[in-house]
Formats: structure tokens, sequence, C-alpha cells
């Protein structure tokens, strides 16, 4: 019996899918199982070919696989798109009297389950409870209690009333007892339950809660794909707190939005992806310059222009380290892991007010919308801590007034940090504007005080390079003379990869950096090991290319530009055909 | 601390580099007095400004403020606004900067209804950048890169705010010192979105709409008997072509703020010092 179990839905969008995959998800997790998902979807709203794929495992999992065991197949392109996957005994369940499935083929070496499953929904109470019949079925080959499908059941649908729970548990049944009673396989397949509690959620909802944490009461932000969830998680819970999101007509109004309610003193937020960081950077130096805290979130997903909207890439970080006219610094967050969106939203909005500087804090596709299980410890609220930084206040604000007793909000200080008064400190009135300024925050075009506000600016970054931890995450043998470096999502699937290579006698050092920056200098680290391998879901190695412009050394690039993310199986095999290979290896 | 505050607190030492007569000068100080005289001081007055010569009015008044990037103000003030509703929150700038770069934020700004004043300086040019056609220039108004007009006609900043649902629209000219104070007071006082259009002329660049021209040609609707909640009354002086209106063409006292119709009233610059203390309710909803 294989240690994990991956089992998908798959069909056309408007099928429901997505909420099935994630009630059977729930059901896993609820049954103390880890769960790591991911989907396979278009930029549709009908049509077209999705899935939602569950891998789980007692043990924690945090990739995914080439490997599928049971799929539910909606339709014939289903079971198309995943024959790579699927294997010798792969289970696949289908409703052979759905018309578009009359045809479907099933590989010889399968087994194919053909299960009534819009007419079995309908004796239950409703044909758009079909899906819910092909989780009871599931249930049936996995071995799995139906009872934890019932708790998850109940957690979709309680709010709808007890009698469409009812139906559903009913449908779940008649799914189940179908193939008990028509299907004589001995399936080899037994998902054990534990008594752990997991909390199962994306990286989106991550960096929602996050934010919440950490006091943001302010989002404006203007729909896109991957970032909408932040968007949609932070509706109607900021309000709890006292906060408040807006949609904005556009990108460019949703960073002014944030941007004011920062200078009124509102830990303030917008999430996007590529596209809106476009536009956003229109205002960015004006938030930059000004000294104005703002987290500025984006959710990576493949470009240019439109490109695959709903396809996996990490192809901005030259865009957020560089975007804009003029030279202004800012900081670069990106989290590895579905928690660390959580925990670096909490450190983007201390740094954020610590230094008064604009903060990208990057997800990607790939982890925006997958789900992981986590113990609720991993979100432990506290050791959520808060750093206001130079705020002033009525009675300090003294402290940093002129001689005419006028506030200077870009005061020249030896940390190159100013004081920040909000709208309200008394005496505190001053202006602030995107033309160079003086400490009074008015406009200059003197050469001395130009020199002196630009070297402050930067002076905040040197400061924070010594005050605040930039550290990587280390993974793996420190000795090993094979160096793997990665940033944002491939963590979870090198680290997989790295137990299948280490099965075969390949140790490995990893590196996995969240700081793009300021980030961690790792000359030492590239210029002692051999090989240096660096992974990115991207063409040209955008941070392969920082790397060597830090360490003065040359290094191997393992990149991934289809769309999808790093599959554990398919990163092991790269890394081993990098070890052999002259160059570049493309997954 | 309002009853000591003079319009004069509202000006700081930078002398404004305006030329010498633009309407700008006058637009300010009605600015200033009509923050005044609604018991406004500067440290809980925000002013907005976009880019254009209207943009340095930031500069040359004292308040929190923000000079921002053009066409933008009024997401910024918005921002503003919802953050702190206890400020007062005042946008200005030029046609340039909301009629045409900033021309879809103020359709949104009026819609949305924000309790906030917008103020344009409008005096159909563009003119810190030395006298180029505007969305309001005339239609036969010549400029260096509209040497034989624009030949477009010119947009209705009335009409367009009326259409996307505005609440209140008034129109002043910089030059009419106590009614233009009397106007922007009014649209400070008014419990939503306060849009100003002003005719402040340029004295450099524009040789049509100028001083002489507003002052033969204006009505005060003050002198009429229009009737500014009158809806349809209000749209037709609006779309009237043969004349220009001054004061308050339209006011709509029942619709809610922004702010209203979303129960906003905190100050949400003040968090606590770590997460919530229910924030683990956040993380059990994942179970």
């Amino acid at each position: 019996m294989p240690a994990d179990f991956n089992w998908a839905i798959g069909g056309e969008a408007g099928d429901g899918i997505d909420s099935t995959g994630k009630i059977f998800a729930q059901a896993l997790s609820r049954a103390g199982r880890h769960v790591f998902t991911s989907k396979d979807f278009a930029s549709r709203i009908r049509g077209g070919y999705t899935a939602y794929k569950i891998r789980t495992s007692v043990e924690p999992v945090q990739s995914v696989v080439d490997r599928l065991d049971v799929l539910i197949a909606l339709t014939p392109r289903t079971i198309e798109e995943n024959l790579s996957e699927l294997h010798d005994g792969s289970v696949i369940v289908y409703d052979g009297e759905r018309t578009t499935m009359k045809n479907a083929t099933i590989p010889e070496e399968m087994v194919g389950l053909d299960i009534p499953l819009k007419r079995l929904a309908e004796e239950a109470g409703g044909a758009i409870m079909r899906n819910v019949v092909a989780l009871g079925a599931a249930c049936a080959v996995a071995d799995f209690p139906i009872e934890n499908l019932d708790s998850a059941l109940e957690k979709r649908f309680g709010s709808k009333g007890s009698k469409l729970v009812a139906n559903n548990k009913d449908a779940a049944r008649a799914g189940r007892e179908y193939v008990t009673e028509n299907y004589e396989y001995d399936f080899e397949y037994d998902l054990e339950t534990t008594d752990e509690d997991y909390v199962l959620l994306n990286g989106d909802e991550a960096i929602g809660m996050g934010a919440i944490a950490a006091g943001c009461r302010f989002y404006a932000g203007y729909p896109i794909t991957p970032a909408t969830n932040v968007m949609e998680y932070l509706t109607g819970r900021i309000e709890r707190y006292g906060g408040h999101v807006i949609q904005a007509e556009d990108e460019l109004s949703a960073i002014n939005m944030a941007l004011g309610a920062a200078r009124a003193g509102a830990r303030s937020m917008t999430a996007t992806s590529g596209p809106g960081i476009d536009l956003m950077t229109e205002t960015f130096g004006l938030v930059g310059t000004t000294e104005t805290p703002l987290v500025i979130c984006n959710v990576m997903r493949s470009g240019p222009s439109t490109g695959m909207p709903t396809k996996q890439e990490q192809g901005d970080i030259n865009q957020m380290l560089y975007g804009g006219h003029g030279e202004i610094p800012r900081f670069v967050l990106a989290p590895t892991t579905i928690d660390e969106c959580f925990w670096k939203t909490v450190e983007a909005f201390n740094l954020a007010e610590k230094y008064q500087i604009p903060v990208y804090l990057t997800g990607d596709l790939a982890l925006a919308v997958t789900e992981q299980t986590f113990p609720p410890e991993a979100f432990d609220m506290d050791d959520v801590e808060i750093d206001r930084g130079k705020l002033v206040d009525d009675e300090t604000i003294g402290e940093w007034q002129n001689e005419k007793g006028q506030f200077k909000p870009h005061a020249l200080t030896d940390d190159g940090i100013s004081p920040r008064a909000v709208p309200g400190t008394e005496a505190g009135a001053h202006m602030t504007t995107g033309l160079e300024h003086d400490e009074l925050g008015r406009r200059t075009e003197d050469g001395e005080m130009r020199i002196k506000q630009v070297d402050k600016r930067n002076k905040k970054v040197e400061t924070a390079q010594a005050e605040e931890d930039w550290s990587p995450r280390e993974f793996g043998n420190p000795d090993s003379d094979i160096l793997v470096v990665s940033w944002g999502s491939n963590e979870g699937a090198i680290l997989e990869a790295m137990e299948m290579l280490e099965s075969d006698g390949t140790e490995i050092r990893f590196i996995s950096v969240p700081y793009i920056f300021p980030r961690p200098d790792l000359s030492e680290e590239i210029n002692n090991a051999e090989e240096v391998l660096v992974v990115e879901c991207n063409n040209t190695g955008q941070f392969a290319d920082l790397l060597e412009h830090d360490a003065l050394a040359r290094v191997k690039r393992i990149n991934k530009y289809n769309g999808v993310r790093y599959k554990a199986d398919e990163l092991a095999a790269a890394i081993t055909d990098a070890l052999t290979a002259d160059s570049e290896v493309t997954a | 601390m309002s009853s000591e505050v003079r319009f004069t607190d509202f000006k700081s030492d930078k002398q404004p580099t305006w030329c010498p007569g633009c309407g700008d000068f006058g637009t300010m100080n009605g600015m200033m007095k009509a923050l005044a005289n609604t018991g406004n001081d500067p440290d809980n007055t925000f002013i907005v400004a976009g880019i254009g010569c209207s943009g340095k009015i930031g500069t040359y008044m004292h308040s929190y403020a923000l000079h921002g990037v053009h066409g933008r103000a009024l997401p910024v003030g918005t921002g503003v606004k919802l953050a702190n509703p206890d400020l007062e929150v005042m946008v200005a700038g030029g046609d340039g900067d909301g009629y045409s770069i900033g021309v879809g934020h103020f359709i949104h700004a009026v819609r949305r209804n924000v309790d906030m004043t917008y103020v344009v300086m409008d005096n159909r040019i563009y003119g810190l950048t030395k006298g180029q056609a505007s969305p309001t220039s005339r239609e036969d108004f010549e400029t260096s890169t509209t040497p034989a007009g624009p030949k477009q006609p010119p947009v209705n900043p009335l009409a367009l705010a009326l259409s996307a649902g505005a609440t209140f629209i008034a129109q002043s000219f910089s030059s009419d010192a106590l009614r233009h104070a009397e106007i922007v007071q009014e649209a400070i006082e008014h419990d939503g979105f306060g849009f100003v259009n002003v005719f402040s002329p340029c004295v450099t660049f524009n040789d049509v709409d100028t001083y002489d021209y507003f002052r033969d040609s204006l009505v005060d609707v003050a002198d009429t008997d229009h009737d500014r909640t009158d809806y349809d009354a209000a749209k037709e002086l609006i779309l009237d072509t043969d004349r220009e209106y001054q004061g308050v063409l339209y006011q709509n006292e029942a619709a809610p703020s922004y702010e209203q119709a979303h129960g906003l009233t905190e100050n949400m610059a003040d968090i606590p010092d770590g997460a919530p203390g229910d924030a683990m309710d956040l993380v059990r909803e994942f179970y």
C-alpha cells in the first residue's frame, strides 16, 4: 500500500469541481490526515477542463506528485488530460449514463467504475448532488469512513438547512453502496484516520488572515486571478475588527486608496497579480518617496501581458525589484510555504511601518490556490508581534519640529528613518509629495538636499540589513557539495525530491530563500559548493541572476515555465539531470 | 480649538509660484475660508492634490497633505477618509487632472459618494506644460498641440457628475470671492461627495475663458428660482449650451454617504499591540 493516496475530480468549469474537491479535502483533514491540494483550471466560468487534486497521507505532504490513484471523471477529456498520471490499477469513477461519457474509453489496465451518479443523486433529492454520490463511491474505494465526509458536508451545507445536509449524506451513501454492491474488487487503499486536529487553508487565505492578525484594517483591490481570494477572504472578516475592504475601479485607484489609508495611519494593503503591478508601478515611486508604509501583495501568475492567467510562474522578480522610473528602495518578501504566507504577511506590515517603505509580499499561483493542512498552532496568534516604528504623538512630536514649530516628516536621521505623525496628531500638519522634497516635505530642487534625501531613503535599507533577520531556511546535509537554492513556492517539492534523491544516495544542501530584497548573502555557500543548482518557475532564471551577481560565480539553472508547478518526482529527475549536464536544464 | 482657527492658519509660509493674476489664488483663498468657517483646523484636515498648476496647492496651504501622481488624487482622498472618517478631506486638482487622466476615478468617486470635497480648478487649458488643450477647452480653441482647435466637444463635468449619480454639484468662479467661499463651504457641509467645478482663469495661456468672460456671462442660480433638489431642473441648467451657471446646481441630501452605507466610523489607525484577542477564531474557521 502506498504511503500517500492521490485523488482527483475533473470535468468542465461549471461542474462544481472545486467545491466537491474542497469537501473531500475537508473530510480528509477532519479525519486527521494531511492534505495537499492542487488545481488544474482555466480562466473561464464554464467549459474547458478543470480538476481538483488531492494528495493525502498521515505524514505531512507538501507537494504534488505525478501519480493518480483514483480519478472521478465527469468528462472524457478529464481522463485524457491525466493519462500520464494514472497507473496500472488506478480507479476511474464515471457515469456511463451521462451523454458525454457514453463513449469514454477506460484504459485496459485501469479499473473503471461505471456509476449512475446523476440517477442516484436524483433519487437522493436532486441531480445537483451527483458529485457527492461520487465522493461516497470514493469512500468505498479508499476504505475511508463516510462519517468524515458527513462532517465536511455539514460544514459546507449546514447554513443552508438540515434537509440539504441529510440529502447530501444520503447521496454519499448511495454512491458508497453502489460500489460495494456492484463491484467486488479488493481495492488496495485503506485511508487511516488519526486524532490530530488540522486546519486546511491556501496561501491567499493565509495572507488575508496574517493581514488581520497584523492589524491591517484597510484593503483596496481590483479583482484579478490568482489574488482575488485575498480580497474575498478579507471581505466580511476585516469588518469584525473595524476594518474595510473596498473594490476600486482599477489597480491605479486601488494602490492610491491604500496609500491614502496608510497616510491616515492605517495598516493598509492591496493585492494583485503581475498585470495589476504594472499599473500600480505608476504610484509605486510615490509610495516610496513619500515614505509611506504600504504592503503590496503580488500573487504571481504566468506572463507577459495576459499570459496564462490561471497558470503558475515566478516571473516578476525583476518587475518588483526594478519596476518604476528613477530609483527607490523597496523590500521584497517571498514566503515559501502556506504557513509562512501568514508569518511573512505579519513581518511585511512591521517592516513597512518600521522603515516607512513599500513592501512587496509575493506569493504565486501555486501557493495561492493550494490548500494544505497544518496544526492550528502553526498560526499561534500569541506569537504575533506588532512594531509600529517611529510613530510620534501629541507629547513626543515636539522633538521633531523645527524652530518655527513645523513638523519634519522627512527629517534626516542617523538610521535614515524619520518620525511619523498621522493626521489628527496636534501640531503635526505637514505635506509630502512625489516631488523631491526637504525635511518638511516640501518641494526642493536644491542639489545638496536631493543627495541627502536619496541617501536617507537608501540608509533605511542599510539599517534594515543590519537590524533585521534576513536568514534563509536551510535543509538537508549542510556538508554536501551539492547546493540547491530556490525561492517561493518550490520549497515543498524540493524537500520531497530530496527524500527521493537521498534514497538513491544523493545528499543535498538546500537553501530556501524567502527574502528577495534585502536578501541573505550566499556568496560563501555558493563558492564553497561544487554544484549550485537554482530552481525557479521562470524562463530566464531571474533569481539565479541575482545570486550570480552577489557571489560573482556561475550557477546552474533549473527552470520550468510551462505553467505548471514543480512536482517532486519530476524535480528529482531534473536535479539528477542537472548534476550530469553541463549547463541549463528545463524541467 | 475651532473657535480660534482663522483662515490664515491654513496658509503655509511658502509663497505661491502661480503667475500673477492666476485664478488659483482666489480658489485657494476660498477653500481656506470655507475650511475655517466649518470649524476645521489644519491638524484634522487632509488635502490631496494632483499634478498641474492646481497640484501645487498642497504646498501653499497648511494642513496634512499629499501631492500625488497625475490624476489619482480622488482615490487617495477616498483612502484617507475611509481610514479615518473624523478627518476633513479635501481633494483639489485641475481640469486635466480630473477630467482627462483621472476621469475614470472622477466617475467612480462621484458614485461612491464618500464624504469629502472635490475642488476642480478649471482653467480650460494645460498651464504647467505651457498651453495645450485640456478636456474642457473649446472646440475651436487654438493651442500649440491643436493649432486648429481640438475639433471635439469639451467635456461637461457637471453632466458627467449628474449622470454618475452625484449628490452635490456646484460651480463657482474664483474671482467672485464671497460666493466661491460660500459654495465650497456648502460642499464641505454636504454629507457626501461635494463637487465644485471652479472657473479659475489662466491669465497666461487662455485668452478666451478670461475673467471678463466669466464675469459677464455667468448666471448665479442664487439669483434665480432654481430648486437645487429638483433633478430635472438641475439637468436642464447643466445641459444648457447657451449659458453657464454658478452656485449649487444640484443637491441630494437623502442619499447616504459611503461611510454611512458601510457603517464606517472608526479610526483604523488605532490597532492593538498584537493580534486581536479572538484571532484564533480565524484559524478555527479552517477546521
